[in-house]
C-alpha cells in the first residue's frame, strides 16, 4: 500500500509490444502536489507509458499502485484531440459530465450531486458560459478547457495531461497553462504532464521524465539535475549532435 | 373480399415491420456515423445479400442463416475498424465479395427468385408474421438499451479511450451495437433492399447533425426525421399509381429532408456570423 501523500506509485515497471521493450525498470513515486514532466522525442514511449498508466495497456513486468482505490479510472485525462472530435455534436456540458462515469457504478443516468459537480468543475475552468455551446463551435483554447473540465471530474487527484497545449495560441496556451498551475497549487493534485515545450515544463516541474529510443536510457529526476544532463541539451537546443558534426 | 383482407394485413404489417426498422436504425445510426462506421450499414447488408443468396439456392431457411452471419461480420468489422487494420478496405472486400457471391448462388442455384430480387430492391411483400413479433422485440431491446446506457453510448462515441480510462467496457458496447445493427440490417434488409438499408442507419444522424448542436437532441431528432421519412415515403410508395418500390422513395425523402436541414442549418450560419465576428474567416 502506497504511504500517505503518495498519489502514484511505479514499480520497476517494464513496458513493450510482442517483440520490442519500450521501456525498462522505471521506478517512480508520486506525490499529491507533485508535478512530473514527461518528455522526449516521437516513438520514445511516451505514449505507451500514459497508456499503461490509463490502465489501456498491461505492463510486462513491475506495478502501477493508485492511493485512490479507483486505480487507473480515478485519472482525470486530457487526451490529445482527435479529428473526429472537432466536429462531433455535443454540448460542452455533456461532454464534462461524462467524465463523471467512473463514479456512476451501476447507475444509468446522473443524479443531482452530480450535476452540481457539473456545474463547479465548469465554473472552476472558466466555462460555465459555454455549457449549451456546441463543441465544435468552440475555439481551440476554449475546446481544451472544456476536456480539461472534464478530466477534473474524473480526476481523484490525479490528472494526467497529454500535449495539453499543442496547438494553441501562445494566448490560450499560457491561460491553459495558469489554470493548471492553480490546480497543482491550490488542490494540490498530482499532475503528469506529457509535452515537447521543455522550457515550459521545466518550470515548476518537480521531476522529469526523458525517455529515449532505447528503454533503458532515460532520465529521471529534479529540474536541476536535468539541465545539468547531457540528454537535456538535445530537446533544449533542439540537436541532437553538436553544431559542429554538421558541417 | 379475403383477398383484400390478406393485402390489407401485408400493408399493415409492412408498415409496422418498417417503423420499428426505421426507429432502431436511426438511433444505431448516430454513434455509427459518429464513430466513423457509416460504409460498415452498407458492408453488413451486402455480407446479409451474399448469405440469403446462398441459403435460397441450397434450400436453408433464410433467416437462421443470415442473422448469425451477419452479426459475425459486424463484430469483425467493428472490431477492425477499431484497430490499426485499414476500416474501409476491409468494408469495401467483404462488400464486393458477398455481392459477387450471392449473384453466382443467385444464378446457379436456378435463376427467377422473385423472393431475392426483393431483397435486392426492397419489397412491400416481404414482411411476415414473424418479421413483424421479431421486429418489435429487436426495438425494445434497442430502446431499451439507449434508455439505460445513454450516457454511456455518449462517451464511448466521443472518445473511446477516455471512456476506457474511466472504466466503461468500451467493448461490450461495440458488440452490443454490432449485434444490435446486424440484426437490424437482417430484418430491413426485405423493406428497403440489399442496396437501400444502410442509409436508413446513415441519413437520420446526418439529417439530424445540420442542424443539432447537442448528442442529445441529434439523437432525439434523427429518430423523428427518420419516423416522418418513413411514413412519407410509404405512403408516397403506396398511393402514387406508378407503384414506385418502397426503399427507393423512401431513401429520396431523406436525401430531400437532408437538403432542407442542410439549409436551415447554412441560413442559420449566416444569420449567425455577424455575431461571431471573432471567429472570421467564414466569408
Amino acid at each position: 500500500m502506497p504511504t500517505p501523500g503518495v498519489a502514484l506509485q511505479c514499480d520497476k515497471l517494464c513496458l513493450g509490444y510482442e517483440n520490442r521493450e519500450v521501456l525498462h525498470d522505471l521506478s517512480f513515486t508520486l506525490h499529491f502536489g507533485q508535478r512530473l514532466c514527461v518528455v522526449g522525442e516521437n516513438g520514445s514511449g511516451k505514449s505507451t507509458l500514459l497508456r499503461a498508466l490509463l490502465g489501456l495497456k498491461k505492463q510486462n513486468h513491475g506495478t502501477i499502485v493508485f492511493s485512490d482505490k479507483r486505480g487507473s479510472r480515478a485519472i482525470g485525462y486530457l487526451p490529445q484531440q482527435s479529428a473526429a472530435q472537432r466536429d462531433f455534436p455535443a454540448k460542452a456540458r455533456e461532454i464534462v459530465r461524462s467524465g463523471l462515469l467512473n463514479s456512476m457504478g451501476l447507475r444509468p443516468w446522473y443524479a443531482n450531486g452530480h450535476k452540481a459537480r457539473t456545474a463547479e468543475t465548469m465554473a472552476q475552468m472558466g466555462v460555465t458560459d459555454l455549457a449549451n455551446r456546441c463543441f465544435r463551435e468552440l475555439s481551440g483554447g476554449q475546446q481544451r478547457r472544456v476536456l480539461l473540465a472534464r478530466a477534473l471530474c474524473a480526476a481523484g487527484g490525479i490528472l494526467l495531461l497529454d500535449e495539453p497545449e499543442a496547438g494553441l495560441d501562445p494566448i490560450a496556451a499560457q491561460e491553459l497553462s495558469r489554470r493548471i498551475e492553480t490546480l497543482h497549487k491550490e488542490q494540490n493534485m498530482a499532475i503528469i504532464h506529457v509535452t515537447h515545450e521543455v522550457t515550459e515544463a521545466l518550470r515548476g516541474a518537480s521531476l522529469i521524465l526523458h525517455l529515449t529510443n532505447a528503454p533503458n536510457a532515460y532520465f529521471l529526476g529534479a529540474p536541476a539535475r536535468y539541465l545539468e544532463h547531457p540528454l537535456s541539451r538535445r530537446l533544449l537546443t533542439g540537436h541532437t549532435s553538436p553544431l559542429t558534426d554538421k558541417g | 373480399m379475403a383477398v383484400q383482407l390478406e393485402i390489407l394485413q401485408l400493408f399493415w404489417k409492412a408498415l409496422t415491420v418498417g417503423l420499428l426498422i426505421t426507429l432502431c436504425a436511426s438511433l444505431l445510426g448516430v454513434t455509427l456515423v459518429l464513430r466513423r462506421f457509416s460504409m460498415i450499414g452498407d458492408g453488413l447488408s451486402h455480407v446479409g445479400f451474399g448469405t440469403l443468396a446462398m441459403a435460397a439456392a441450397f434450400g436453408w431457411a433464410p433467416l437462421p442463416v443470415a442473422i448469425p452471419v451477419v452479426i459475425a461480420a459486424a463484430f469483425l468489422l467493428l472490431r477492425g475498424a477499431g484497430e490499426k487494420l485499414r476500416g474501409d478496405a476491409a468494408v469495401a472486400l467483404l462488400s464486393a465479395s458477398c455481392l459477387a457471391i450471392g449473384i453466382l448462388a443467385l444464378t446457379l442455384g436456378g435463376g427467377t427468385n422473385v423472393d431475392l430480387m426483393g431483397y435486392l430492391i426492397g419489397s412491400l411483400m416481404g414482411a411476415s408474421t414473424t418479421d413483424v413479433y421479431l421486429s418489435l422485440g429487436l426495438c425494445a431491446v434497442v430502446l431499451i438499451c439507449f434508455g439505460l446506457l445513454y450516457h454511456r453510448i455518449f462517451s464511448v462515441t466521443f472518445d473511446e479511450p477516455f471512456a476506457r480510462a474511466t472504466g466503461v467496457r468500451t467493448g461490450a458496447y461495440q458488440f452490443i451495437t454490432a449485434l444490435l445493427a446486424a440484426l437490424t440490417i437482417v430484418l430491413g434488409m426485405r423493406m428497403m433492399g440489399t442496396l437501400l438499408i444502410s442509409s436508413l442507419l446513415i441519413f437520420p444522424a446526418l439529417i439530424a447533425m445540420r442542424v443539432c448542436k447537442g448528442f442529445l437532441s441529434v439523437t432525439l431528432v434523427a429518430a423523428a426525421v427518420a419516423i416522418v421519412c418513413y411514413l412519407c415515403g410509404f405512403a408516397l410508395a403506396c398511393f402514387l399509381p406508378q407503384g414506385l418500390p418502397v426503399g427507393a422513395t423512401i431513401v429520396c425523402v431523406n436525401l430531400c429532408a437532408f437538403g432542407l436541414f442542410a439549409a436551415a442549418g447554412f441560413l442559420r450560419g449566416l444569420r449567425k456570423a455577424p455575431h461571431g465576428a471573432a471567429k472570421g474567416g467564414a466569408a
